[in-house]
This record gives structure tokens, sequence and C-alpha cells, in this order.
């Protein structure tokens, strides 16, 4: 069916993706490893024109020139701050279409043998959850679902609709020739399943979701691969799943919760309210000439961001700002949390566009001694990563997750737009600290006018 | 492919894939999600030859088809970009830090 030279040329394709995604997880060599992948898709994709027996090549090539024009166009313009829902949502893209291959094998009868079957529904089903799930999460974090949804009885629920989906799978890999309603409705409840899996999560938690997504469509993507006898799909698709899943890993580590406590018992205000210890204190003001006269003063500041700094887009004046202290002898570090913003390494990527160097960045086992001698911890928009009952409330949702301990430091200034509790609606017991003074405001602007004071300050 | 090579084949794949970022500084998380997730992209060789095989004469498979390649398509060309844009920041950012 497959010639020689297209099996050829799958396998080198399949080679180069895997040393490209060996490249990309180096940053000296990652934008190789990126335009490696992107030529071997390029082969992929118009060696598979010369299939034999293809037919529809004019509706393929619309498809390929929309879809691909899209996407791209919409790639180039987002702003940098909105990468981690477009992530989202091409992932689901993948996941769609590795369920829409299944449906339409499906479609043709041509779904024989039970292990065919089998990894046909199964990639159906987790391409049709990475799908409709990965669309929620773009909901979310683009802002169209402001509040996480949870049903009464949401785990009996999704438990009852999983055995649903799943008999019905079972059933249409038994049948020779199962019915049309069977797979439509099969194709249905996986889309709901998806739906009703994701939108009780809060965005505190969207990282390990969209990883996890991610690492779904991946396998999909395989087993669809084994389904039309393509070992390209396989390679790519099984190594996408497993390198994602490693990935999920440890972001769920990082924020000390199984992947389960995750999915089953999400962040929310309502779990963290009442029960709690009473926080004591109350938040000080700051103004942005104090702030700009204690860092301009100090020996030693820390600077933490947050999403806050990314919905302001800061970075540039934080920079700014960064190297200004610095001329005037100030040591100044970034300490990052890994799951500080909405993905992991979001943070990373923000200082990079704003020309932060890699050595001044710092993760939080590198960094979290170092508060303790720094005269300065400037938060921006970060709220339940710099969360002290993280290490002391044992009934709060965030016990034991690993923290950046500011609260070490000899000051702690938090730049926040408001008096409101973080994203995940916990109270924030930082804020009431007494070495801790609030400056309100965008960070975009509360970093403007500290660079003026600190200018004023060396003229 | 009979069964068991595909076992095979899909155990060593979940190895590589396990053992190629098992090193992965944080720095990259974001980048690196994004990257893997434009080499599922390749999904669109899958969705192209399903549309090839389809039969002309069915709407149904038709528009099944079309969508399957749409959707691949923007996976693998959008998954691209993104990716490419993070990285070349951070290659932006090495020369600001040389500086």
């Amino acid at each position: 069916m497959i010639s020689g030279f297209i099996q050829v040329s799958y396998f080198a394709v399949a080679v180069v993706f895997i040393l490209g995604l060996k490249a990309m997880s180096s940053p000296v060599t990652a934008r190789k490893g990126i335009v490696w992948a992107g030529w071997a898709m390029v082969a992929a994709t118009l060696v598979t024109l010369q299939t034999p027996g293809m037919q529809n090549y004019g509706l393929m090539i619309v498809a390929i020139v929309l879809g691909g024009a899209l996407a791209w166009w919409s790639g180039r313009v987002v702003k940098m701050t909105d990468m981690p829902q477009m992530v989202a949502i091409y992932n689901g893209m993948g996941g769609g279409a590795a369920a829409a291959i299944a449906a339409l094998e499906f479609a043709r009868g041509e779904v024989h043998g039970t292990v065919v079957a089998t990894l046909a529904v199964l990639g159906a089903l987790i391409g049709s959850v990475a799908f409709s799930g990965s669309c929620v999460a773009f909901a979310k974090l683009q802002g169209l679902m402001k509040k996480p949804i949870r049903l009464p009885q949401q785990n009996v629920v999704n438990i009852a609709l999983a055995a649903l989906t799943a008999l019905l799978g079972l059933l249409i890999i038994a049948s020779d020739a199962p019915a049309g309603a069977a797979i439509v409705l099969f194709f249905v409840l996986a889309l709901v399943l998806g739906v009703i899996l994701t939108s009780p999560i809060g965005g505190a938690d969207m990282p390990v979701v969209i990883s996890l997504l991610n690492a779904f469509t991946g396998l999909a993507v395989g087993f669809e691969g084994y389904v039309l006898g393509n070992p390209a799909l396989i390679v790519a698709g099984i190594v996408v799943g497993a390198s994602g899943t490693l990935l999920t890993q440890l972001m769920a580590k990082a924020m000390n919760r199984p992947i389960s406590n995750v999915l089953f018992t999400p962040l929310t205000g309502a779990a963290a309210g009442g029960e709690g210890e009473a926080i004591e204190g109350t938040m000080k003001e700051f103004s942005a000439l104090d702030a700009a006269s204690v860092m301009r003063y100090a020996a030693k500041v820390i600077i933490v961001p947050g999403y806050g700094m990314a919905v302001a887009g800061a970075q540039h004046k934080v920079w700014e700002m960064a190297q200004l202290l610095e001329e005037g002898g100030v040591e100044v570090a970034f300490a990052i949390h890994p799951v500080a913003g909405r993905m992991p390494g979001h943070m990373n990527v923000l200082l990079a566009e704003a020309g932060v160097p890699y050595d001044k960045i710092f993760d939080l086992e590198e960094i979290n001694a170092d508060f303790a001698q720094a005269d300065v911890a400037l938060v921006i928009g970060a709220n339940d990563v710099v969360n002290p009952v993280a290490r002391t409330d044992k009934s709060s949702p965030i016990y034991g997750m690993p923290i950046l301990n500011v609260d070490q430091a000899q000051n702690v200034i938090v730049v926040k737009r408001g008096k409101g509790a973080g994203y995940s609606g916990i109270e924030n017991a930082l804020f009431y600290k007494d070495n801790c003074r609030m400056l309100y405001g965008s960070a975009q602007q509360a970093i403007a006018e500290v660079i003026t004071h600190v200018k004023a300050l060396e003229a | 492919m009979d069964g068991i090579t595909a076992l095979y084949v899909f155990m060593l794949a979940a190895f590589t894939g396990y053992e190629v970022i098992s090193r992965v500084p944080v720095i990259l998380h974001t980048p690196l999600m994004s990257g893997s997730n434009f080499v599922h992209g390749v999904v669109l060789v899958g969705a192209m030859v399903v549309l090839g095989r389809a039969d002309p004469d069915s709407p149904l498979q038709l528009a099944i088809g079309f969508v399957a390649v749409f959707l691949g398509a923007a996976n693998a060309a959008g998954g691209y970009v993104v990716t490419e844009r993070m990285l070349a920041m951070f290659k932006g950012g090495k020369k600001a830090g040389g500086a």
C-alpha cells in the first residue's frame, strides 16, 4: 500500500522529530530543534501527497491551506501573554483531527479486527476529550469562562459518564459492523466528558491540564497511527504522549498535588473558605516613591513575577527597572516558581522576551535560601505561589505546595491590582505580615512610577 | 503491522519520549510543551491519507475528512509559529545577556 520511498521518508521524519525534541530541551539548540522539526513536517506532508490511490486532492489542498493559513496568522498576531491559550487550542485541534480520523474510518467501515477497533475507539475517545477539554481550557484562559463550573455530585457524574462511554466503546469494538447511531452517540459522550472533566478546574491548575491534554493528543495520534498503519504517526504520537506525561508529572510535583487531585478535587474558593486559620494583621499600603527608595538603597533585590505581570505586559518595564537598580549597584535576581503564570516556563518566556539574561533567572530550589539575605522581595502580580499558608495551615487547599519564601526577606513589596484573593480564591497571609507593603496598581503603571522615582533619586 | 510488533514500537517510543526530555530546564518547559504540540501535528499526514481514501460520492465522508485535514493543518501550522516565536525570543535574550 505504502511505497518504499514513502516508508523511508516517514522513517527519516520520525528520526528528525525525535532529534528536534531533543534539541528543544536545551536553550542553546532549542531554536534549531523546532526548525528541523518544521522541515520534517513539510517533507512528511509533501511525501504523503504521493501516496498511491488517493483522491479528493482539491478538497485536501483547500483544507490544508485554510487550516494552515488561519492558524499561522492567529499564531503570528497573538500577544505573547496569550500564548498559553493558543497552545491549548492548537492542541485541541490535533486531538480533534485524531478523533475525526477514527470517525472517518468507522464511516468507511474500514475498522476490522479487535486490536484495530480497540485502538481506533481509544484514540477517538482520547482525541475527543482532548478536543473539547482544550476548548474549555482556551475559553477559561481567554476570559470567556470566568468561574469554575461544578455540578452537584461532580465525581459521581464524571464516573457515570466515563463508564457509559467506555461501555459504548466496548460495544463498538465487539460489534463487527457497529450501528451509525452508536458511533455518533459515542463521540457525543466523549466530547461531553472532555467538557465536564475540565469545567470545574480553576485557572491555577490550568498549566497541568493543558500539559495533560497535550499528552492525550499525542496518545490519540499514536493510536490512530496504528489504525492507519502509519509508523510516523505512531512514533511521533507516542513520543509526545510520553514526554507530555513526564512534563505533567514535573508540574504536578511542583504544586505538590497528585494529578488525580488536580482533576477531581479542584481548588476553589468554597473549599478554601471557612475552616482555615484566621489571618491576623492589616494590609499596609506603600507609595511608588517609598518602593523606589527602599529598592534603590538595598544591597539585594529579588523580583518574583507572576500572572499579573503577564496580564499587564510589564516585563519590559520590570527589566528596565532592574537595570536601573543594577547601575546603582544593587544586586538584582529573578525568582520563578515552577507554576507561576498559567504555564510552566511562562515567566521565563516573558522575561526572555524583555531581554533578561538567563543567569539572572533562578528556579525555586536555587533561590529559596537567598530570600533570608535579601533586603527586598518584590512580588509582581504573583499570589498563590508566595502564600505562606502553604507551609503553615494544614486545612488550606494549597498546604504542602512548595512556595517561594519571600516572607523571609527584610522587606516585601507586593505589586497588586486590588485587594482581592488570588486565582485560586485563597486569602494570602503574606499581605498581612509586618514586613509586607502593598503597592496598588497595574504592574505596568506601578513599575513605571517606580522607575520615575528611582531616576529622580539618581539625579 | 501486527499487534505485538506495534506493542514493541509503542513501548520503545514511550521510553524515547521520556528520556528525550528528562533533563529539560524549567526555562524551556513552555516552549517544549508547545514544540511537542507541534510534533503531534503530524496527525495531518494521517488526516490526508483518510481524506484521500474517502468515497468522493459520500458528502459525510468528505465532510469528516475535510474537518480532519483542516484541524491537523491548523495544529501543525499554529504549533510551529507559536513555538518558533517563543524560541526566537530566547535567542534575543541570550544576546542581551552577553552585553
